[in-house]
């Protein structure tokens, strides 16, 4: 049962069609947050290939994929942006995004749902709490 | 085994570590972050070999032209001699053969280098005069084999080395030329591609350059929009030049903007990157080069991705213009 599980687990990132599908899915999310006036002004005057790379970088986590970002990482990077006021409210927002960028590229909703729970276990580092 | 040569010293790969890991053991102060290859923090160029297209995985393909490379995720296949980005020191001398006003407050200066100086066009260089002055000049011509160089220079109230240029520098004397630098510059290979090119003031001259290397040496064949903006028509100093060009190109197109007032009907009123991104709505697949003003440069960058422009195809190139 447990090795089912892991097999399930392992291929999540491929199951979403792997690097090739961060990079669109990159796109169409980096897009929808600069447009979504709730939180584009944390990513005000960023360097935006940066920025991208950061966001290919979560996404490739939250798709079950390689990553090599740490709790105290994403703590140490957020860490500015709590102090400009970054809360649940913001990071809520984020995950909407997220949901609908998958949706749009018509991925399936158990599949979404467990994007969801990857990226939701950083809340707590993201916002310094 | 193979040596990597970095820093005017060699240290020897282990079996299958990274470059990025063969300098952190030497103790190397070098910037780095993910080490995954994502956050391009390390990024260095190779100055020998080309580097595997592994280690040029998501680097814009100007960078890749120039044998950059991500040391984190680069197991060196062969011996190789590497350099952090914008640190080569060498300067070659130059002299002064042609200077000449384009406008009220932008000179022409056309230099000739003793020795070849390779480049691209859409490049920089540092200039440095004998106080020691430097500062960095797009380059407004495209390569040639007189090793001419050729610069559009705004004069600011306070600049010192503009103010040099325009009181001191004459005909005949030298000036020392950094080798070129920057990813702003034309790619062959994506010849019907749409190019879309915004400049204020100055920032004209590293466009110039693009254009004419896409048409005279590339044959390209996509439509090629520039948008030159300025708060007045003394400020669209190539207004003339670029006509002739869009006569003699009919898929060049020449949109001059000006910001002030608009006495003529041959310009179009409102900001260049404006009217730009209102009359192309959807960017998907285009190039876009933009140069000038910081401020319309992050903006303009910031709108076009929006618009559906890849950040890896918006090349951008911001100064006081």
């Amino acid at each position: 049962m447990s090795d089912t599980l892991n097999t399930e687990n392992a291929t999540l990132f491929e199951q979403l069609g792997g690097e090739g599908a961060v990079d669109v899915a990159v796109d169409i999310f980096y897009r929808k947050v600069l447009a979504d006036h709730r939180i584009n002004r944390f990513f005000d005057g960023v360097d935006m290939e940066k920025q991208a790379a950061k966001q290919k970088a979560f996404l490739t986590m939250a798709f079950g994929g390689p990553a090599n970002y740490t709790g105290k990482d994403m703590r140490d990077g957020h860490a500015k942006l709590v102090k400009m006021g970054l809360d649940d409210s913001h990071f809520d927002a984020v995950m909407e995004n997220l949901k609908a960028t998958l949706a749009e590229l018509g991925v399936a909703q158990n599949l979404i749902d467990q994007v969801d729970a990857l990226a939701e276990t950083t809340r707590a580092d993201v916002l310094g709490k | 085994m193979t040596r990597i040569k970095f820093d005017d010293q060699f240290f020897e790969s282990e079996n299958d570590e990274t470059v990025l890991h063969t300098l952190l053991r030497n103790n190397q102060q070098v910037p780095y972050g993910c080490k995954a290859g994502a956050c391009q923090c390390c990024l260095m160029r190779s100055l020998e070999n080309t580097p595997s297209e592994k280690s040029q995985v998501g680097l814009k393909d100007t960078q890749q032209k120039q044998n950059y490379f991500l040391p984190c995720i680069c197991i060196p296949e062969n011996d190789m001699t590497i350099e952090l980005p914008n640190t080569g020191a060498t300067w070659l001398e130059s002299e002064v053969i042609e200077k000449k006003p384009l406008s009220e407050n932008v000179i022409f200066l056309k230099l000739k280098s003793k020795e070849p100086l390779a480049f691209f066009a859409g490049q920089f260089v540092n200039l440095k005069n004998e106080a020691g002055v430097i500062r960095s000049y797009s380059i407004a011509n495209i390569p040639n084999s007189t090793h001419e160089l050729e610069f559009h220079i705004r004069i600011l109230p306070n600049g010192q080395f503009s103010r040099f240029v325009a009181d001191e520098l004459e005909i005949g004397m030298l000036l020392s030329v950094s080798h070129a630098q920057g990813s702003c510059h034309y790619v062959e290979g994506k010849s019907e591609q749409s190019l879309l090119l915004v400049g204020t003031g100055t920032g004209l001259a590293p466009l110039y350059g693009i254009i004419r290397d896409a048409l005279e040496n590339h044959n390209h064949i996509g439509k090629i929009h520039l948008f030159h903006g300025s708060r007045d028509a003394s400020g669209l100093y190539f207004e003339d030049k670029l006509r002739e060009m869009e006569k003699n190109h009919s898929n060049f197109h020449y949109t001059p903007c000006l910001s002030g007032e608009v006495k003529s009907r041959k310009y179009t009123k409102g900001r260049a990157n404006q009217i730009a991104l209102e009359k192309f709505i959807k960017l998907d697949r285009w190039r876009v080069y933009l140069c000038g003003q910081p401020d319309m440069v992050l903006q303009t960058k910031k709108m076009a991705y929006m618009q559906g422009a890849s950040l890896k195809e918006i090349y951008t190139d911001a100064f006081l213009s």
